[in-house]
This record gives C-alpha cells, structure tokens and sequence, in this order.
C-alpha cells in the first residue's frame, strides 16, 4: 500500500519532566531507556522528516525544556524548513531561554495546564510551586510574543475550573485553547477511577464549549476533546493510522502513536538503523493497521469505517485485548455497553488515590 | 471583510511552499492548510499595509477579472482564516 507523506511528526525529546503527572502520555514502563537521542541525530531526523513530507514538528516530552540543547534542537528544526511547535509545561523556561527560543526560530508554543488554582494545579503535577512558575512563564511568552495555544487537560478532579480555564486563555492572550479531556492510555489507564470524568461534567463540558465557541468567535479557537468513554462513536485515532502523523521516542523508536507500544503485536524501527521515510512506508507497525483490510466485523461492513477508522487501536487493546477490535466506545462494539457501565462504576469512586508518575529510571543525557 | 479593513498574517502565520506536495500550504499553530491558486494568489498580496480593496483591486486588474467576483471569492476565504485566527485585521 502507498500510504501518503505525513503531515505532522511528534518529537518526544526525553521522557524526564518535573511534574508526575498522573495521566502522562509516556508509557508506563520507562525502565529499558537509557540514553536519549543526541542533538545530532535529531538534526538529522529532522531533515529526513522535512524531506518526506512532514510540515509540523511537536517537540514534547517528557518536558522537552529538560533538554539542555533544546535552542539548538529548535535551530536545527527551522533550518530543516519545519513549523516548530513547543509543547511545555513551562517548568525549566526561563525568560532569557525562551528569548534564545525566540532569536532561534520558534514558531508557536502550547502551554499546559493542570489546574486553574495553585492548589488544584500542584496537586495534580505533583510540583509544588509549579502553578506560580508556569504563570510566570505564561507572562514571558505574552511579552516576547510568541503564537500561544492554552492546552488545559481535564478530568473529574478539576472538569469544574473548564470556565475559568478559558478565560485564563483569553486573558493570556492566547489565540487557542484545547479543552483535552483525559485519555485513558499510559498512565491514565491507571488512574481510570481517579480520573474518569462523570457522564454529567461530560456533558456540561461539552454544552460550555458551545456555548464559549460561539460567544468567544474570531477572539479565541477552542478545540475539543471529548470523554469518550461517554461518547457513542470513537475518536478519528491520529487522523487515520499511519495517515497523517509519527512520533519519535528519546531513544529512537519511530511509532505510529504515542501508546503504540502497548499493542505487544508490533514491532518498532529505530531512526539509527534506518531512514526515516523508509521506516514510515515500509516499517510492519505502520503498515499493520493502514486503511481497512484488518478490521473485523462491525467495522468491515460499516458505512463509518473510513470516517474513524475503527477509533483508537490501543484503546482496543487496552480494554478488549484485541488491537484488531472496534473500539470499545463505538456503540457498535459488542463491548459498548460494558464500557459505558465501567466508566460510571470508575466516575463514582470518590476516594480514588491519584498514581503519580514515576521518573524514568537510568535516563542520562547524552555527553555534550 | 470591508474593503477598508487591512488584512495580516499574524507572527506564527506563514505561507510555505511544499515541495513534496508541490503545493502552497498556510502554515499555522499546528496546522498546515492546502492553498488553491486563488487563495495563494490573494496570501500574497497580504502585506500588512496594503488594505483589502487595494489587494482585490490589484488582483482583478493582473487577472482581467470583475473586481467584485474577485471581492467574493477573496472576503470568504479571508473570513474563514479571521475566524480561525490565522488572519489579523486592522483599520
């Protein structure tokens, strides 16, 4: 199958960040990865990734700002002819690096947000301090001017502050915000009972975004996830696997997803053993699920089947234990109901402890 | 968008030729749009100082088309980029 060039590539530099929070994206196993990518092969993964098609570089983590060599990553990226995007927490930013970031090139930053309250926000980080700092860093981004998306994540915890999270955004100064509900893959899936959203706040999130969308148009872009655990039909997963974007983790595993690894059927190319271009077209995780000769029923004979695609492989896996499966949220799925029942039994659990992150073990810099 | 209304790309708004795709694209906090002809031809002009009547004026005359049909076509697509906030306007 020819699949098309991707658009978009996410670069996660290091899996080491201060905060823990407790829906990170990073896999739960972080034990194997003891060395990070140097500052010259991700120049070089750069430029293959511009030459064959991709136009947004994500430079995320981890918390990418925990990289040293970060301003020379971001001048690498522009002269690879990249639209340069940092996404931050804000934790290791300071005014006269974001100004480097600045003179090297970047070209948006989108800030994350764990709460609107230094309570809330800390707690859910499991910094202190982290809420008064992040401020500061959202001040210094308003100052230099750069492009600022708000990315605020929510869950049952703080699914209240959504209204005051959108005017933070506004009055950041931000042209966007996404309004993320969690997702339970990596760390999340651990924290499903502290985390998963009520049927209600679902829909309360969902009637203040219209609501916010049309009273705030031309001012602020609001994006939306929705939580789909909740929903009938499931996300369009990565646009289409193997469509559209890849990731590349500090150690150099291209995936198709950032929870890609948790499909034990899949095996992974690493960008020091091959290019990148051939890795995209050729390499068997990318090729396992493009477009539909893999699905089953109800996804073969569905008239939805090229609008999602199936929803989220790993999102089969982790609640079906097929990859290959409809994903459980389609209220085609034979396991619908099941879930549904499972995300009110989980939003009910109040006294829910929060699992924090952990720190990758062994992670190290590479020598300068 | 009224003719006296002076459209810009805002910083972290910028037009970029793809080479593999061989197309125009709009680049924009993570996204990337798909330029035609026409709305290549219309980013162009859009210069910061130039107002939208002059733009539209000027491309009519070097495409020997009806200013207004050339208003038409150009204000919607204008519009949507405002609405999406990958255009400023100013008076």
């Amino acid at each position: 199958m020819t699949a098309p060039a991707p658009i978009a590539m996410l670069a996660e530099l290091t899996y080491r960040c201060p905060l823990a929070c407790p829906y990170c994206s990073n896999p739960v196993q972080m034990a194997a990865i003891d060395s990070e990518l140097d500052t010259e092969t991700w120049a070089r993964v750069f430029r293959e990734a511009a030459e064959m098609g991709v136009l947004q570089l994500h430079l995320s983590g981890g918390e990418p700002a925990s990289r040293r060599d970060l301003t020379e990553l971001v001048t690498a990226a522009r002269e690879a002819g990249l639209y340069t995007n940092l996404i931050t927490s804000g934790i290791g930013l300071t005014e006269k690096r974001l100004m480097q970031l600045d003179a090297a090139g970047l070209d948006h930053v989108q800030l994350s947000l764990q709460g609107t309250s230094p309570e809330m926000a800390d707690e859910i980080g499991g910094y202190r301090g982290g809420f008064a700092r992040k401020m500061q860093v959202a001040e210094w981004i308003g100052k230099i001017g750069f492009p600022l998306t708000l990315n605020a994540v929510l869950h049952r915890r703080n699914l209240h502050q959504l209204p005051r999270a959108i005017e933070m955004a506004e009055e950041m100064g931000a042209r966007r915000i996404e309004v993320a509900t969690v997702q339970f893959h990596g760390w999340a899936l651990k924290n499903r009972d502290a985390l998963m959203p009520t049927r209600e706040q679902a829909q309360e999130a969902t009637q203040i975004v219209i609501e916010a969308r049309t009273r705030l148009k031309g001012r602020l872009v609001i994006d939306y996830v929705p939580a789909d655990y909740h929903e009938s039909y499931p996300k369009r997963c990565m646009g289409g696997w193997g469509t559209t974007g890849l990731n590349v983790t500090p150690n150099g595993l291209v995936l198709p997803c950032h929870a890609a690894q948790t499909i034990p059927q899949l095996t992974f190319d690493r960008v020091q053993d091959k290019p990148l271009s051939d890795i995209w077209h050729n390499g068997a995780a990318f090729n396992a699920y493009r477009g539909t000769d893999w699905m089953q029923d109800p996804c073969t004979s569905c008239d939805r089947k090229t609008i999602d695609f199936g929803g989220c492989r790993c999102q089969a896996m982790a609640v079906v234990g097929d990859p290959s499966a409809t994903d459980p949220v389609c209220i085609k799925s034979p396991h619908h109901k099941d879930l549904q029942t499972q995300a009110d039994a989980f939003s009910g659990r109040d006294d829910a402890p929060l699992v924090y992150r952990d720190a990758p073990a062994k992670t190290s810099e590479p020598a300068e | 968008m009224q003719t006296t209304d002076i459209p810009t790309l805002p910083r972290g708004v910028r037009l970029h030729h793809d080479k593999v795709r061989d197309a125009w694209v709009l680049l924009a906090p993570e996204r990337a749009i798909t330029l035609d002809a026409v709305g290549h031809a219309i980013l162009t002009e859009v210069d910061g100082t130039r107002s939208f009547g002059e733009i539209t004026g000027a491309l009519a005359e070097r495409y020997s088309a009806p200013v207004d049909e050339i208003r038409n076509d150009s204000s919607g697509f204008l519009d949507a980029l405002r609405s999406r906030r990958f255009l400023d306007v100013s008076q």
